[in-house]
């Protein structure tokens, strides 16, 4: 399932009308993954306040938005591009790759929640390949 | 530990979890969900807050049954092109275009969200609402289960486009355990 040209073109093209609002996404949908799967509040912690909009929250949706926008820049091989980040995951994070998914669903929701326009079904599909191409590449230096 | 075996379930099972509890680095309390909730062995019955409820009112209160319907069958049809395997009946599902106006996707859609209703006359005997309906999708529509997650996911995101701002983090975790038991209701007859 990669990614063919037009769905690097569908990602393009909705990311320039969202990267406005980069942290705002990231945020809310850090806040609602750990509301909504709270298995995933295992990995904050360290964080004093786990709650919605939260300032840990608030900056680590904003670092994680930064990897997305990273992977857009490299959205022609995601593998190479995001080599780095798949060590940091891998070897320092350890997040279990399954958790991938739930962020992605997250994202998929807040984008439709605020842009529910421009977020339709050709968006959505690229945007959900583009996410698991993403978390393929995030994983692959895992084993 | 031979002597585990000789003593009442009960309190196996609560020293079991908070042994495992303090080697996981983590203080005992009740087994929490993963994607969907994980019953204890003597729990027969899903148990919902009255906040739960209301969210859950709140969400199909919201929503254009019709409209929703619609939409959500079409994501799941263009989003996980497999899916059309089980609309053969359907016509043309080749495109984007013509599953949005596909009549019969449309009908289906309303379908769906009426059946999903059902489940709202008595939320505490969701498996016993959806025990027909579980055994048509698997025996005779034979259904891949994994599927009812994918347009629980499509539906989700629609609502997030109706609701917005209202589909909050809190309302999202209700509607979500509330998919779930629905779905775990409609895989039930599976063998």
């Amino acid at each position: 399932m990669s990614l063919s040209a037009k769905d690097k073109a569908a990602v393009r093209d909705l990311w320039s009308k969202v990267s406005g609002k980069a942290d705002d996404i990231g945020n809310d949908a850090l806040s609602r993954m750990l509301v909504v799967y709270p298995q995933t509040k295992t990995y904050f912690s360290h964080w004093k306040d786990l709650s919605p909009g939260s300032a840990p929250v608030r900056k680590h949706g904003k670092t994680v938005m930064g990897g997305v926008a990273e992977a857009v820049s490299k959205i022609d091989d995601l593998t190479s591009g995001l080599l780095n980040l798949s060590e940091l995951h891998a070897f320092q994070l350890r997040v279990d790759p399954a958790n991938f998914k739930i962020l992605s669903h997250n994202i998929l929701v807040v984008l439709a929640a605020m842009f529910p326009n421009d977020f339709t079904p050709e968006a959505h599909v690229a945007m959900d390949k583009f996410l698991s191409a993403l978390a393929l590449a995030l994983a692959e230096k895992y084993r | 530990m031979e002597f585990i075996g000789q003593l009442p379930p009960l309190f196996l099972r609560t020293i079991g979890q908070t042994h495992l509890a303090e080697i996981h680095g983590r203080r005992p309390r009740r087994p929490y969900l993963n994607i969907c909730p994980v019953l204890k062995p003597q729990d027969t019955m899903v148990k919902w807050t009255a906040e739960e409820r209301a969210a859950i009112e709140a969400v199909f209160a919201s929503l254009d049954y019709e409209s929703v319907g619609r939409e959500s069958l079409t994501r799941l049809l263009v989003v996980y092109p497999w899916t059309r395997r089980y609309f053969g009946g359907f016509g043309n599902l080749f495109n984007t275009e013509a599953i949005m106006a596909n009549p019969k996707v449309a009908a289906h859609g309303t379908v769906v969200l009426q059946g999903l209703e059902m489940a709202l006359e008595d939320m505490d005997n969701i498996k016993k609402t959806y025990a027909s309906l579980s055994e048509l999708h698997s025996e005779k529509l034979q259904v891949d289960p994994g599927n009812f997650q994918l347009l629980g996911d499509c539906l989700t995101v629609v609502i997030a486009t109706r609701m917005r701002t209202e589909f909050t983090p809190v309302i999202q975790a209700a509607w979500q355990k509330f998919l779930c038991v629905v779905v775990a209701a409609l895989r039930r007859q599976y063998n």
